[in-house]
């Protein structure tokens, strides 16, 4: 294959065969896919979690990941949300022509990688090659189904009042990471994005706890943005506290000069979760136990105060409104 | 400044003494503003609004450079975006303004003006060796702050002989405005919170009219939530043993004499004029406009630009907000037809106009 990827690798001929036979099954191949039908064969039964999501963050390569790995993460994290156990995903990429094969190569093998450790199967895909400057390097779409496992349904409209707000970990982390490599700043202390698949560590919380009432996971708009989503739907408020709020130091540091609020920074491998407050403890017990829940902790409490509004109590002890993500802080992250 | 003596200014204990004392020492209600916009944000952001006593009013005042500039100076702007052969140089924090009919500079851009935001004025040397067929306008808006980096700007154009620079000059002076509001009675402000950056280049002296002539107090202040405590803390003892005073307590920026040096260079190329500031009107000598040996400079000059009062928005209560007449939240405008993604005035705009904080960050 050339270096580069040409418009001939999208034309559907041989050069497509190549690149798909020598790149995208050596990575992602399996039984199903190997096949190479029109459409996919699936066994799934009962209830059925299905999202799908595009990917076209800027840079494709950062700290802690990249929009291969990414693009897995992201699709696993939406449909184990739902209280589902991920099964099967697509994915559809398009390539701006003359793409280093390399990066292609790498991209590819770290989304295999990345399905491998989530436990699902890509069992469809495509591949497009469009001219150069019809996208900005690679866009990847994936689209995954999961079968839900509780009933009913952790949803953004269950949160009560007395529910208990738990975080799985620190917020801003991958926000900072991509703000920062895009600009090409360098932070004195490393940071890292938090990608990662977290339907494990989900399916183990809603087997013990299926009184769960909301899963979320903080992307875009980051945590004061999520959190103003589920209060509106539930029609509740939410008293967050700011000293519990798990930030890492040099987060906070590369924030506070980019004049940036770690609480509107997307996160890819953290979750949001809403339940009644007698649960609370349990769950922080079994997400601690995780590598990836190691930091959990507890945030705030769903009021009847304020309903569709999250109040922000302060570190001195104030309080204000936390409102939505306004205008346009973070351009096109993911 | 290092994060521990930052952090010493956000402790929730010591904030909470000094809040507790300020309670015991408060005879009677004070009516506070602070000028800056920085200010504004800091009190509502980081709760201190929701603690202070009920006996306390606070006042959010002109200190937003954007929220200031003359609706007559955003079409002046606008106009000029359209025109051929220019090309806008502007703080992005001017893109959104609203102009005549809801015009703004993202619109213009959108219809074809060349635009450009630039991070710092000197930015515009290189945007005008680019492009030398073409006259770069820098839009000139701001206090004391950017007024001097605009005008070593201009020098370093003139000794690198680039001529095709130009500035809209709409640049404002802090204590004349301060001056205006004195002497309007219906705000009874009774002390200042005075903005640190502009201090840092003014010093102490231009505010001490504020004791001397109007006998009342204000206090040079940082931003974190312990500074602004203990301004207010001091005015409330000073009213308490009969005095007025203006007393420089950010002492670990801002020296009571100023930047000199800035100064200089800010004078050397600009000189005192009358201004409009939105809302407010006319203040005698509370502006900036550029000296005559400057004047190949001036764009303002060059395209014959009047700036003139004109008809207030309809309904926009922005000049009495900025006079601290009224409270943003009065304005029978706010957050109906006026929000930060669909602004009718100015104070919408800038993230540090009074309207758009209380937007952000008042619970109801
Ligand atoms: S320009 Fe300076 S004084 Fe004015 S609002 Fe901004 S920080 Fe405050
Ligand atoms: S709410 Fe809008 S219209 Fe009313 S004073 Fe503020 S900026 Fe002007």
């Amino acid at each position: 294959m050339s270096d580069k990827v040409l418009l001939d690798y999208g034309s559907g001929g041989r050069a497509s065969q190549r690149l798909i036979s020598e790149l995208f099954l050596k990575h992602l191949g399996n039984e199903e896919l190997n096949r190479l039908n029109d459409a996919a064969e699936l066994a799934v039964s009962g209830r059925i979690a299905m999202s799908t999501d595009s990917f076209t963050v800027d840079p494709i390569f950062f700290p802690g990941g990249n929009i291969g790995s990414l693009a897995v993460h992201g699709t696993v994290n939406d449909v184990a949300m739902m209280g589902a156990v991920p099964r099967f995903m697509t994915c559809a990429y398009i390539i701006e022509e003359g793409l280093p094969m390399d990066h292609l190569e790498i991209i590819v093998a770290s989304m295999g990688e990345a399905v491998r450790e989530a436990g699902v199967v890509i069992v469809s895909g495509d591949t497009k090659v469009v001219p150069r400057g019809a996208v900005d390097k690679i866009f990847i779409n994936t689209t995954g189904i999961g079968e839900i496992i509780v009933d009913p349904a952790p949803s953004g409209d269950r949160a009560r009042p007395g529910d208990a707000v738990l975080i799985s970990g620190t917020i801003g982390d991958h926000g900072l990471t991509i703000l920062g490599t895009r600009e090409g700043l360098d932070f004195q202390a490393r940071v890292e994005s938090d990608s990662a698949s977290l339907n494990h560590l989900l399916i183990r919380l809603v087997r013990e706890l299926p009184e769960v009432h909301v899963l979320r996971d903080p992307t875009r708009g980051g945590l004061a943005t999520t959190l103003n989503e589920i209060t509106h739907s539930s029609r509740v408020g939410c008293h967050l506290d700011e000293g519990s709020l798990p930030v890492r130091p040099e987060v906070a540091g590369g924030c506070s000069i980019l004049g940036l609020d770690p609480l509107y920074l997307a996160n890819e491998g953290k979750f949001l979760c809403v339940l009644p407050g007698e649960d609370a403890e349990k769950a922080l017990e079994i997400m601690r136990a995780d590598p990836l829940g190691r930091d959990a902790c507890r945030i705030g409490t769903m009021t009847d105060e304020n309903p569709g509004k999250v109040a922000l109590i302060t570190r001195l002890g104030g309080k204000r409104l936390l409102g939505m993500l306004e205008g346009e802080q973070l351009p096109r992250i993911c | 400044m290092s994060f521990e003596l930052l952090n010493k200014f956000r402790d929730p204990e010591l904030c909470g003494k000094v809040l507790e004392t300020l309670r015991t020492e408060l005879s009677g209600g004070l009516r506070f503003m602070e000028v800056c916009g920085t200010h504004t944000v800091a009190i509502f952001q980081s709760g201190l609004r929701s603690l202070l006593p009920e006996e306390i009013v606070h006042l959010s005042g002109p200190g937003c450079p954007v929220c200031v500039t003359h609706e007559s100076e955003v079409n002046a702007f606008l106009d000029l975006a359209g025109r051929d052969g220019v090309i806008m140089a502007t703080f992005g924090d001017l893109m959104r303004v609203p102009g005549h009919q809801g015009r703004n500079l993202k619109k213009a851009q959108a219809d074809g003006a060349r635009v450009k935001v630039v991070y710092s004025p000197f930015d515009t040397l290189k945007l005008a060796r680019e492009n030398p067929g073409d006259l770069v306008v820098f839009i000139g808006v701001g206090f004391e702050t950017t007024a001097p980096t605009i005008a070593a700007t201009m020098k370093m154009a003139r000794e690198q002989g680039i001529g095709n620079l130009r500035v809209l000059c709409f640049h404002k002076t802090v204590p004349a405005a301060l001056e205006a509001l004195l002497a309007d009675e219906r705000a009874g402000i009774e002390g200042f919170i005075l903005p640190g950056h502009v201090s840092a280049i003014i010093g102490l002296e231009p505010y001490r009219f504020i004791a001397d002539k109007y006998g009342k107090s204000a206090v040079i202040a940082g931003f974190e939530p312990l500074d602004i405590l203990q301004a207010l803390l001091s005015m409330v003892r000073w009213r308490n043993a009969g005095e007025a005073r203006v007393v420089n307590s950010y002492t670990r920026i801002v020296s009571d004499a100023g930047n000199a040096k800035a100064r200089e260079i800010m004078y050397e190329v600009f000189q005192p004029t009358d201004a409009l500031w939105r809302g407010i009107g006319c203040i005698p000598g509370s502006g900036l406009e550029i000296r005559p040996d400057w004047e190949s400079f001036d764009a303002g000059k060059e395209f014959g630009i009047v700036i003139e009062e004109g008809p207030a928005l309809p309904g926009c209560k922005c000049g009495d907000i900025l006079k601290g007449i009224k409270r943003p939240d009065e304005c029978p405008l706010f957050k109906k037809a006026c929000t930060p993604a669909n602004p009718v005035g100015p104070c919408m705009v800038s993230t540090e106009g009074s309207c758009a904080a209380y937007y952000k960050y008042k619970l109801d």
